[in-house]
């Protein structure tokens, strides 16, 4: 359980830095193009979305472009029902992140901090179904959310996230690793499980929630194939799933427009990320390794 | 892995002086308050994880189409999976492509870790940061960007190949490179993360077994050898699990990029389950499908744990 302590990956330095060394040198500037590469299809939809149609199509290709314009955005809003299409990432994405974290916080706490019978055998479940790949259940989910009548709505779209076995996994091990002086006192004064869980525990989890919560909601707002089946309706879409409508058959749009909506699918993401990225990092760092 | 259900003790109230009956009942109070605390996971769970999976069972013995009646074909589509060589096929790519990416995709966040935990490297947090990014980039957005830096007329990508001597053509529509080129896209997506695990898991390496090496007179690729690597072997192994497992799963960018083509080079199993389920609508076919993903999953799972459980053990 130790891996749940804050080893601070951010506190990179081990010691004085010494004097930079000709492999360092050598192995920073190897590394500073290595960034580059792995920034270029970022800089690409960037610069491209600010990009006139003759400059996309002209030869050679260029990164940056030598006139920008919001023709690309312009166009992007009325080629989908694009405010729609965001609307529905937020409710979907927010909504599976904001369900997920209540359920999975309130399991990972009865799994970590209270002595039931069949705890051990319950965890082996959870920590087994992490295994199922949600593209082997994606035909029979989706028949139970036709069945309940839950077809091209919000409730059908967000159900079967609503709980997942990596985050009760995650948020337990969190627990187990808050000490737990407190809420044994608290328990001896007679306070209620759920009074410690909301006043005790919650409110000591809060970086495991938040990690919780952007990974969730990153890996909704980015998910493609759940969407894609679910929703018949385009306008019951995502827009990571309404994008891929663009480049389908008959979807053939400039280059521009595309690389607009991507970053408009990518923007909020990335600059959620870039704001907490510190906290966000290290907390997959570690966490998602050892238990 | 192995304390992974372990736990600390919990905290039992202390014995009641009356004794049997009454720790009993204290025990049955613990267990209806833990199901209170489970009960709404575990109908999400029951309800979309646990029921499907029986349900897909069921249905793969038939020849389910969602609409009228289902047949009991027995182990019919199991024997078609491998009888049908298109679905062979898709198996074989969904292989190739898992060879295509995992290596890679551990090699390069490997060795960028590696380089970035050298504790003289000036901006490590920037380069930590850096190469994190496009993990929060969806696979169908990273597709669309990748399409773009290829296209062989206006690519970037694809010019500046060119202009260096390498020509590519459209790699998109050349069965040898379709999925080369898709299995990069996961790559870029996905080391980031990867490589923010191993940088984690070397931060645990004690400092003094590198000293100890260097004062036997280790070189750099000794100390990798013998030091790192050995220390590294359970991070590894959930890298290499998890990356596997991803490479199984491998859709998006394939829809977005190829829809399988050309010529089905690059069909996998999750687009043929897609093709299956929802566009022919042979359900039942489907999740026989399903359950042969299942299974490799599970197998690539039990076959990690196992290998590199053991690596562990011999080292302690």
């Amino acid at each position: 359980m130790t891996a749940l302590a804050p080893t601070r990956v951010g506190a990179l330095a081990r010691g004085p830095r010494p004097r930079l060394k000709p492999t360092t040198a050598f192995a920073f500037i190897g590394l500073l193009a290595a960034v580059a590469l792995v920034l270029l299809p970022i800089a690409s939809i960037v610069f491209t979305a600010f990009k006139p149609t003759g400059e996309v199509n002209a030869f050679p290709p260029t990164l940056l472009p030598e006139q920008w314009t919001f023709a690309n955005v312009e166009r992007i809003t009325t080629e989908l029902p694009f405010a729609r299409l965001i609307l529905n990432s937020v409710i979907f994405a927010g909504g599976v992140t904001a369900f997920a974290l209540v359920f999975d916080s309130l399991a990972a706490y009865a799994l970590a901090r209270i002595d039931f019978r069949g705890r051990t055998v319950l965890l082996i479940v959870i920590i087994a179904s992490l295994m199922i790949p949600f593209q082997a259940t994606l035909i029979p989910v989706y028949q139970v959310v036709a069945d309940l009548g839950w077809v091209n709505t919000y409730a059908g779209l967000i159900a079967p996230r609503a709980a997942d076995a990596f985050g009760i996994f995650f948020l337990r091990q969190f627990f187990l690793a808050l000490p737990r002086d407190i809420d044994n006192a608290a328990r001896i004064d007679g306070a209620s499980e759920f009074r410690i869980f909301r006043s005790i525990v919650i409110p000591n989890a809060i970086p495991a929630l938040m990690t919780l919560g952007i990974f969730t909601f990153v890996n909704n707002w980015n998910d493609l194939l759940w969407p894609l089946v679910f929703t018949t309706q385009r306008e019951m879409g995502t827009l990571t799933s309404g994008l891929t409508l663009l480049t389908g058959p008959g979807g053939i749009i400039p280059y521009g427009v595309m690389m607009a909506g991507s970053l408009i699918a990518i923007l909020p993401l990335l600059v959620a990320f870039l704001i907490v990225q510190r906290t966000f990092i290290e907390s997959i760092a570690t966490t998602g390794v050892k238990g | 892995m192995t304390s992974l259900t372990g736990s600390r003790p919990t905290y039992r109230p202390p014995a009641p002086l009356g004794g049997r009956p009454r720790r009993r009942s204290a025990q049955d109070k613990r267990d209806r308050t833990a199901l209170l605390f489970l009960a709404p996971a575990l109908i999400v769970l029951g309800v979309f994880v646990a029921w499907p999976m029986v349900s897909a069972l069921r249905l793969s013995f038939t020849d389910a189409s969602g609409f009228g009646v289902e047949n009991w074909v027995g182990f019919d589509n199991y024997a078609r999976i491998f009888a049908d060589a298109d679905i062979l096929s898709a198996l074989f790519n969904t292989v190739w492509y898992l060879v295509l990416f995992t290596p890679p995709a551990v090699a390069v966040a490997l060795g960028l870790a590696l380089a970035v935990n050298n504790p003289r490297l000036p901006f490590r947090s920037f380069f930590r940061t850096a190469f994190f990014v496009p993990f929060i980039v969806s696979l169908a957005v990273s597709a669309f960007a990748w399409g773009y830096l290829l296209d062989p007329n206006v690519g970037l990508l694809n010019y500046w190949l060119s202009s260096i001597g390498i020509r590519i053509g459209n790699p998109l529509q050349d069965p040898n490179l379709a999925m080369p080129v898709v299995a990069l896209v996961a790559v870029w997506k996905s080391f980031g993360f990867y490589f923010v695990i191993f940088l984690a898991g070397l931060q645990d390496v004690p400092a003094s077994l590198y000293e100890a090496a260097r004062v036997d007179g280790a070189g750099p690729w000794a100390r990798f050898r013998n030091v790192t690597l050995p220390m590294l072997s359970n991070t590894l192994a959930f890298v290499m699990i998890f990356a596997m497992i991803a490479a199984l799963q491998a859709f998006d960018q394939i829809y977005v990029m190829t829809g399988g083509g050309p010529f089905g080079s690059t069909q996998t199993i999750v687009m043929e389950i897609y093709e299956s389920g929802f566009r022919r609508l042979e359900l039942g076919f489907a999740s026989a499908l399903s359950y042969v993903l299942l299974a490799a999953t599970l197998l690539l799972s039990i076959v990690q744990f196992v290998f590199f459980g053991r690596r562990e053990r011999d080292l302690t």
